[in-house]
């Protein structure tokens, strides 16, 4: 149990990075690690002694996130103040779909199929929107993104 | 050579493409230059990403998220329990309170080193696209440049040579750090591959660790403290490459 306990620990920090990505905002980012971590302390008896913590978690978080984005979807800053130099902002410039699969592999440096489990869609489900999520960043960067349609497209 | 798709250029992206194809995806890109232009941008992108976000890898974490509700959640329906086992419980709630503070510690004992890393790591991503500026003082300056940092970090620095490692001295800038001052020195290749050292005072003394390695994405860096100062040599280089400069530099320092 300690050594459990200790893992569940020792995730945090990245758990606060993805999550400060994701989000943006670092207050409503730590309280998502809380709740994260709550869940997680909860449930610990249900993760799979054996299999690696760190997917767990996160998909925990994006549990979390998920139902929170349903009941109040962020809305992003207007792309016409945004400093384009600023990460910060042109991460917030993308659908959190398309987020959220860009962080877990360029910041967590996560396989694919690890990112299918977290977010439960398909390995090619992550490719698309790994490659949406680039592209749209880059644009934003250039100051070239296309009026966004900031919609969900499932 | 098999069709180019585009999960080989994403993995080409991270670093994750299979050795067989790195050939053929170079010559695709050579062949395809606004195709180069645009994978470049994604790659350029995990490295902002890294830099912006690594240093909250060492922020102190707050004390609730070790704690959480597990105390209250446990201790509550334990009220209707003899006083015995209510203070067994406790004493096991303490233990595990105690655990995570002193899981706290660890973690907050693991800085400067990793914090070192990250900063060298974020200012080498900063610098290191920079055609026209990528030095405050050049390396045509020497004598210039080897007054003027130890003047600002305030202990004599004469830049190391790694001419005989095929790294010629490009030149150096002064940084903003926490604990004053940052010296970064760059170094390039024949082929135009920079190398940056990274110097910044650390707190707290007696602190001297040996050489360690650390990673993102492709920029490797070899960090270590010496007394008061923290020395980080970044570079997109192999890791034993860059140990052997590291261990250059920390001769001549």
């Amino acid at each position: 149990m300690p050594d459990d306990s200790n893992s569940l620990v020792a995730c945090i920090p990245r758990l606060r990075r993805y999550a400060r990505a994701l989000v943006g905002d670092r207050t409503a980012a730590d309280e998502l690690v809380q709740d994260t971590m709550e869940r997680g302390w909860h449930r610990l008896s249900t993760w799979r002694r054996g299999s690696e913590m760190r997917p767990w978690l996160f998909g925990l978080l994006h549990g979390l996130y998920a139902e929170r984005q349903r009941h109040s979807p962020m809305t992003p800053p207007s792309a016409e103040r945004l400093d384009m130099r600023d990460m910060q902002a042109a991460l917030q410039q993308l659908p959190p779909e398309q987020r959220e699969v860009l962080l877990l592999v360029a910041l967590e440096e996560m396989r694919y199929e690890e990112v299918a489990e977290i977010l439960q869609i398909p390995p090619g489900t992550v490719l698309s929107r790994l490659s949406r999520a680039r592209e749209r960043l880059r644009l934003v960067m250039l100051g070239q993104a296309p009026a966004s349609p900031l919609k969900v497209v499932k | 050579m098999n069709p180019v798709t585009e999960a080989d250029l994403q993995a080409w992206v991270d670093g994750k493409l299979e050795l067989g194809r790195q050939a053929d995806i170079s010559s695709y890109l050579k062949n395809h230059p606004q195709e180069g232009e645009r994978l470049r941008a994604y790659r350029q992108q995990n490295i902002a990403l890294r830099a912006q976000y690594g240093p909250i890898l060492d922020e102190t974490i707050p004390r609730a998220m070790l704690r959480t509700r597990i105390l209250s959640r446990w201790l509550w329906p334990m009220r209707r329990y003899a006083a015995s086992v209510a203070l067994m419980v406790s004493s096991a709630a303490l233990g595990w309170v105690a655990h995570a503070y002193l899981a706290e510690q660890q973690l907050r004992a693991a800085s400067p080193g990793p914090a070192l890393a990250a900063r060298a790591l974020q200012a080498h991503a900063v610098y290191l696209p920079e055609v026209r500026h990528p030095v405050e003082v050049g390396a045509d300056e020497q004598e210039h440049l080897t007054g003027w940092l130890s003047k600002r970090l305030g202990m004599p620095l004469q830049p190391p040579r790694l001419a005989p490692h095929g790294f010629d001295l490009v030149g150096g800038r002064i940084l903003p750090g926490d604990t004053g001052p940052v010296a970064q020195i760059m170094y390039a290749d024949a082929a135009g591959q920079r190398l940056t050292l990274y110097i910044s005072a650390v707190q707290g003394e007696g602190r001297d660790t040996a050489f360690r390695y650390a990673q993102d994405g492709q920029v490797g860096v070899y960090y270590w403290i010496d007394g008061q100062w923290g020395y980080a040599v970044s570079g997109v280089l192999d890791k034993t490459t860059l140990a052997r400069i590291a261990r250059v530099v920390y001769e001549q320092l």
